[in-house]
């Protein structure tokens, strides 16, 4: 098993390539749009902790307060493409190497991988009973109340969450781009003997 | 028939929907497991496969978003208590979103305010068919934004008949790739108005995955899409692969000559959904 701790090491990131699989143990945050939102509109010294250790998990998480404490419900990934606008200028500002969502990002995206030395993994899309899971504490929220529960910073403090896949590498791959092609290869091959 | 111990029994039902797959999903899943050989493809459906295990073993949800809470009832028109089963139905999901927990999906499309408990202006949804007898069967399906998200509707123009619906399944299949998060179950709705045709779309994921039509002639034209979609090569979660669907459920109405509106609408691969009978005297049965 393939297992990266956090802080995350950046140049065993460097190292990935499209096709890998790996799984965490240590940290991850969860932001979607007003999460990425939030932390490139405020100054550095307001940050409330450092991106680049961390990987991030586009994921709003069915999660509620059992005798006081956080308990994750479930904790799938939401789809990234919605990310796509900020996702360059995050990792560009804040040095995120690790980034964890459903069904690939774009051109802006993948330029940015490339430049930074990061990737861009699926993880599998519904399986949040299996993230859940892998879960064993809340570690901190941060902008609770003003973003709300599924588009806050969620710190997770995870053992062995994946399988995370690596679709998007530093050297300028997508298996998104790649399966695209393809299919419409295959979509005219098919509608053509119908 | 007591209201409150309905509710329970459909709370109950949402527990079994939203924390399990049936027994015909599953079966899919794991022979589509069997037969993909790339390492990405099968990364996707061991994580889906394991996924199921934890959710049915720890009655967790299995996926954060438990979705818009719609029901199909098909009521008999003996069946004596209407009104309450009604009242039973909107009352399960307040108690089921609080006790499962199920995530609070209800939205003001104006003021943009969250109800909080799943219910809402038409929320739940309740489509009612007035069937023979005297009981009522429930189907509960907590539908998924991501899959949603990714219906079309085309007001065909009916000169290219068949082979334009086919055409039109199959372009929605390969353009919706791995967002609806295949290998997805997509219903296909044709003919009525644009209404019908979406609502016969939703319906027909009513059926099992690997049942056919009743009809013959729609369940060769099943069986050729399904084949054909998985040609496409989308695979599951889109990364490539033998899956991009588990079947393609089609339902039909009669359609006005000027029209012909062909509807796609996905559902994820874990085709959340249960089953439940109502009998005369409110005693519930799960079916599935």
């Amino acid at each position: 098993m393939n297992i990266f701790e956090t802080p995350i090491d950046h140049e065993r990131v460097k190292e990935l390539r499209i096709g890998d699989a790996f799984y965490i143990t240590g940290t991850i945050f969860t932001a979607r749009d007003a999460a990425h939102e939030k932390l490139l509109e405020i100054e550095d010294e307001d940050v409330p902790f450092d991106p680049s250790k961390y990987a991030m998990f586009h994921c709003g998480p069915a999660i509620h307060k059992e005798e006081g404490e956080w308990k994750v419900v479930s904790a799938g990934p939401t789809t990234s493409i919605r990310m796509e606008i900020f996702e360059d200028d995050f990792i560009e500002r804040f040095g995120t190497k690790v980034i964890i969502g459903k069904g690939g990002m774009g051109e802006r995206t993948l330029k940015a991988l490339e430049k930074h030395g990061a990737v861009y993994c699926q993880y599998t899309g519904g399986a949040g009973a299996l993230m859940a899971n892998a879960i064993k504490e809340v570690e901190d929220v941060y902008f609770l109340e003003e973003l709300g529960i599924p588009e806050a910073f969620w710190m997770f403090r995870v053992e062995e969450a994946g399988p995370f896949l690596v679709t998007m590498d530093s050297a300028g791959n997508s298996i998104h781009d790649d399966v695209a092609q393809e299919v419409s290869k295959n979509l005219e091959r098919v509608k053509s003997q119908l | 028939m007591n209201k409150t111990e309905l509710e329970e029994s459909l709370v109950e039902g949402f527990r079994r929907a939203v924390t399990s797959v049936t027994e015909e999903t599953e079966k899919a899943l794991r022979e589509a497991k069997d037969r993909e050989e790339k390492e990405g493809a099968n990364v996707q459906l061991e994580a889906i496969l394991e996924n199921v295990d934890v959710g049915k073993n720890e009655k967790r949800p299995i996926c954060q978003d438990t979705g818009t809470q719609t029901f199909f009832v098909e009521v008999g028109e003996d069946f004596k208590e209407l009104g309450l089963l009604k009242q039973a139905i909107n009352g399960s999901v307040k108690k089921a979103t609080e006790r499962i927990p199920l995530r609070p999906n209800a939205i003001d499309p104006i003021s943009d305010e969250n109800s909080g408990d799943n219910t809402g202006r038409f929320i739940p949804s309740i489509h009612w068919d007035i069937v023979e007898g005297d009981q009522a069967i429930i189907h509960i399906i907590p539908k998924g934004g991501g899959s949603e998200n990714m219906s079309k509707l085309e007001m065909m123009t009916p000169g290219r008949g068949l082979k334009g619906v086919k055409e039109i399944v199959l372009d929605q299949i390969a353009d919706m790739a791995g967002k609806p998060c295949p290998p997805t179950t997509v219903g296909v709705g044709l003919g009525g108005g644009a209404d019908l045709a979406m609502e016969l779309a939703k319906k027909a994921l009513l059926r099992p995955v690997g049942e056919r039509h009743s009809e013959k002639r729609i369940a060769e034209l099943e069986e050729e899409l399904l084949e054909k979609a998985n040609e496409l090569g989308v695979g599951p979660m889109g990364v490539g692969g033998k899956t991009t669907v588990l079947d393609v459920k089609i339902e039909y109405a009669h359609r006005h000559p000027a029209s012909f509106p062909v509807a796609v609408l996905p559902q994820c691969w874990a085709n959340r959904q249960a089953k439940l009978k109502v009998t005369p005297e409110g005693d519930v049965e799960v079916l599935r």
